[in-house]
């Protein structure tokens, strides 16, 4: 086993930068034809996914025509811009769907809502977070029903003061073991149905001027 | 022949699985056991993901053992396991991506695991191919029963189930496993947390101990 071939040159400097090399150059070639392989397709299912989610905050009962297609950019009034997906029926917009973030345990949690015109949440749901596994991902809709408890609440059902944790005197759940996570999700939410009614007009695309 | 290549593999798997496993004997591997295993559920996907590769890198790197010169072989072996694993990222992302949403975050954790660099210097880089994969296989499995064990122990009283959300990892055919043992209960967060993953291994690694002692003891007496 240890004369082969290869092995009278093992030791020679000259043998081992060109295997270092010869190694590099190859692992590098497979890496490049799996990403060239796979990256379509890897953009294709995260398309498919956030498509998924946009259809589960927009219902198709409310549009027809295909958010995902109607993207467009905000101007908040403090200047920022945010990226809004507008459900149309009849080509009035029935509801749009942003996202939010809310700062959780871990991490940011990147949720996606959808509103409706009058401003009443059609749909709740986590894009993307980093929660302790088994106590705050429970604010996965696989996991745990609790973000659909969301569903047909508006800024003034329930009043200002219960958008928050029951620890906090809210009326919403909190998990055992975890209350910071479902706490960033409520603050978010609520958050995210003030700035609809600030730019109510422009979410709507109600106001004079399109964007 | 045949008998002695199935009693060496059986001798493979016996290492494997215990006398030489990988957590239990040569205790590598820590740093991803013990973050990942809050569920027996997790244990498995980790497990899972962790014996593909190690299998993968021990075919590899047993078949390049001629090539590859003693001087410079951990660079080899490192660049090596990298590939692999953003290989397996990269394919499971775009052809089992449902698998890949679950196991996602411990894939690139796979990258941290010194158990493959292990087999690859100790055993992989000096036995035959066919040998290589069965002790790939044999380590693999026993890394996937601790982690699924060390998983089920903390996750009984951390959180009153037993393979919880099963279904998201294997498909929605297993969602048989997914047991709630206690019903209504309030959870006890430590055993979730990094300090039951100590607390439970160290009760797991005094387990073994007393065992193979117990074992050692009735060979010594039957010997003598």
């Amino acid at each position: 086993m240890s004369t082969t071939f290869f092995s009278r040159y093992h030791h020679r400097i000259s043998y081992q930068v060109i295997l270092l090399g010869t190694i590099g150059l190859l692992a590098s070639t497979a890496l490049v034809i799996a990403d060239l392989l796979t990256r379509e397709e890897i953009a294709l299912r995260q398309a498919e996914d956030f498509r998924a989610t946009l259809e589960q905050v927009l219902p198709p009962e409310i549009h027809d025509n295909q958010p995902q297609d109607e993207r467009h950019l905000l101007l908040l009034k403090d200047g920022s811009t945010l990226p809004i997906y507008r459900a149309r029926l009849d080509g009035r917009v029935s509801g749009v769907a942003f996202q939010v973030r809310g700062r959780g345990y871990a991490g940011p949690i990147e949720i996606l809502m959808g509103v409706d015109a009058s401003g009443q949440l059609l749909g709740v749901r986590v894009l993307r977070h980093t929660e302790t596994p088994g106590l705050g991902d429970k604010i996965e809709v696989a996991r745990d029903p609790w973000v659909l408890t969301f569903n047909g609440l508006s800024l003034g059902k329930p009043p200002l003061s219960a958008w928050a944790v029951k620890k906090d005197g809210g009326q919403f759940d909190q998990f055992t073991g975890a209350t910071i996570t479902p706490r960033a999700v409520v603050q978010a939410v609520r958050d995210g149905l003030i700035l609809f009614q600030n730019h109510q007009a422009d979410m709507l695309q109600r106001a004079a001027e399109e964007d | 022949m045949f008998s002695t290549l199935l009693a060496d593999y059986r001798q493979l798997m016996r290492d494997g699985l215990w006398d030489n496993n990988v957590v239990m004997a040569q205790m590598l591997a820590l740093c991803p056991l013990l973050a990942v295993t809050t569920s027996a559920t997790n244990g498995l996907g980790m497990g899972l993901a962790s014996t593909a590769v190690l299998i993968a890198s021990n075919l590899l790197i047993s078949s390049l053992r001629h090539l590859i010169s003693p001087d410079v072989r951990i660079p080899v072996f490192v660049l090596l396991i990298a590939m692999l694993v953003t290989l397996v990222d990269l394919f499971m992302n775009a052809w089992l991506y449902e698998l890949h949403k679950a196991l996602g975050l411990f894939i690139p954790l796979i990258v941290t695991n010194c158990a493959i660099l292990a087999r690859a210097e100790s055993f992989a880089s000096r036995q035959p191919v066919h040998r290589a994969f069965m002790d790939g296989v044999a380590m693999g499995i026993g890394f996937t029963l601790i982690l699924v064990l060390l998983g089920a122990v903390r996750e009984i009283p951390g959180s009153g189930t037993l393979f919880a959300d099963a279904r998201l990892l294997l498909g929605e055919g297993f969602a048989w496993m997914e047991l709630t043992l206690i019903e209504d209960y309030r959870g006890f967060l430590l055993m979730i947390l990094p300090p039951g993953a100590f607390l439970a291994m160290g009760f797991i690694l005094a387990g073994k101990r007393v065992l193979d002692q117990r074992r050692q003891a009735a060979h010594s007496a039957s010997a003598a």
